[in-house]
């Protein structure tokens, strides 16, 4: 994959912008948690709950669920207040496709954009070219061939869409569980069956035969959608996501801050029943959340994107 | 030869990165969690990550005490970028509960080089490590403002804004870098620390 910038005044020269530090910050992310938060305050309290980075939004996904409406990029204001009350990475979405919702978070100096199918999409054919970027983007993906055409376009963090806003884990874990199946019937293939492989995922040979070899994308992948709970967490770690997103499964709960404690350590502990035991107890009522199978096909946040 | 048994922090961050740089210079690398762990390992990486999560984590799973234990009894540590502000006797711009373990007499400046935009790759010479520069890769980045007289710099930034800044740092056994050799594929600094891990052992 080429550098999306490269330099031309010596070889010694700092380089900013490239694919290695995009994709590296992510790699410093993992193992950790980063949370939904809508106000500074709530910035504050998943800071010191331990969250590696938190994602600057206006509502929460089961708030743009309950409200309905078109659900933008957020208030550059309320941005930056998020970025001056922590000194952790502060991310932020854009809808699907709107490259200067992105231009604008990039000259904010948000640390990561994730272009993401919780807003309303500003593009249904095209997704943003996010090789035009200094600014890393994390993308959602439903299956591989999804997964890989996010990474063509220039993300540099995957994580599972699930479905945002309900509290209900279940598609998460099937997004985790099909991308993870996908990429081990890769390894499983001859060689010369890769190029109708490809042709089925609708994603580039090139990337399509390096999976098939390293078993891994080659970015890293966290989950997110509907997680509520230290247990979902650490379900989701151990079905081998590399982190997690938890949007409205924190603020939308009885004790957030403890919750997002929990949420952490059960992270980090994730192989471990007797911490998850221990992480689990007295955190009060959970989201009340959604059965995600009872969603009519319109309220299906997880279907945006292509 | 043996191999020397390093262990990885793992309470968040690039672990496997480093796993794997350390099983490729030679060593026995393993992910430490707990104190049991720590008891097992002739030396330790603290990886890169979040520095804030890996002090809180640190602390929560009663991590701190031991830790600075083995430091002071000579064990062997290497901080990439993180686990360079882990082991920094001072931080500017942390946070204010955020403390570090009993290291390396220095003064470290979290996200020195700015947020992710300014993220940057770059050729960096060290002291002790042959063969050419290494490739560096600097992510929201500390550096070192001061260092402590029984500190040995050995690294600075050669070009740029940034120029001059001090970014490698050793302290007897212990090791600083404000990059991420495990992220490169050039194993001379992971072969470096096993080699002193070895010859503390």
């Amino acid at each position: 994959m080429s550098d999306s910038q490269t330099s031309n005044s010596s070889t010694n020269a700092p380089v900013t912008g490239t694919a290695h530090v995009k994709r590296g910050m992510a790699e410093m992310l993992k193992g950790g948690v980063i949370m939904d938060v809508v106000t500074a305050e709530q910035a504050k309290i998943a800071e010191d709950a331990g969250a590696v980075a938190v994602m600057a939004l206006e509502r929460v996904p089961s708030d743009i669920r309950a409200q309905g409406g078109v659900s933008r990029m957020s208030d550059p204001d309320m941005i930056d207040s998020i970025m001056e009350a922590v000194s952790i990475p502060v991310m932020a979405k854009v809808r699907i496709g709107h490259l200067v919702e992105a231009q604008i978070l990039q000259s904010l100096g948000v640390d990561y954009v994730d272009e993401s199918e919780v807003l309303t999409p500003a593009d249904y054919a095209n997704h943003i070219d996010k090789w035009a970027f200094t600014v890393p983007f994390v993308c959602g993906a439903t299956n591989l061939g999804e997964a890989l055409r996010r990474i063509t376009e220039g993300a540099a963090m995957i994580r599972s869409k699930g479905e945002a806003g309900t509290g209900d884990v279940s598609n998460a874990t099937t997004h985790m569980r099909g991308i993870r199946t996908e990429i081990r019937r890769l390894q499983s293939l001859p060689t010369d069956e890769l190029y109708v492989a490809a042709k089925e995922l609708q994603a580039p040979y090139e990337l399509v035969k390096e999976i098939a070899e390293t078993g891994k994308l080659p970015v890293v992948l966290f989950t997110a959608g509907g997680i509520a709970t230290p247990a979902d967490a650490a379900m989701m770690m151990q079905l081998g996501a590399e982190g997690v997103f938890v949007g409205s499964g924190i603020f939308k709960s009885d004790n957030p801050a403890q919750r997002a404690a929990a949420i952490v350590k059960a992270t980090t502990f994730h192989d471990d029943p007797e911490t998850l035991a221990k992480v689990s107890r007295g955190l009060g009522e959970a989201m009340v959340g959604i059965n995600a199978g009872t969603l009519s096909q319109s309220d299906r946040l997880a279907e945006r994107g292509w | 030869m043996t191999a020397p048994v390093i262990g990885v922090l793992a309470l968040q961050g690039d672990v496997r990165e480093h796993t794997a740089a350390l099983a490729a210079a030679g060593a026995r690398a393993r992910p430490v969690r707990r104190p049991t762990e720590l008891e097992t390992v002739d030396g330790l990486v603290i990886p890169g990550g979040e520095s804030t999560t890996i002090s809180k984590l640190a602390d929560l799973f009663e991590l701190r005490e031991p830790i600075d234990k083995r430091i002071a009894d000579g064990m062997p540590v290497y901080g990439s970028c993180a686990g360079m502000i882990m082991l920094a006797g001072e931080v500017l711009d942390g946070r204010a509960d955020q403390r570090g373990f009993a290291g390396i007499e220095m003064t470290v400046r979290r996200n020195a080089f700015g947020r992710q935009v300014a993220s940057f790759e770059a050729p960096v010479n060290l002291a002790g490590i042959d063969g050419g520069p290494l490739h560096a890769l600097f992510i929201r980045a500390p550096w070192v403002e001061r260092v402590g007289r029984g500190v040995e710099v050995l690294g600075t930034v050669t070009e740029g804004p940034a120029a001059g800044r001090i970014v490698a740092v050793r302290q007897e056994n212990l090791l600083a870098t404000a990059f991420h050799p495990e992220l490169t594929g050039d194993r001379r600094l992971h072969a470096y620390f096993a080699d002193l891990v070895r010859a503390a052992i």
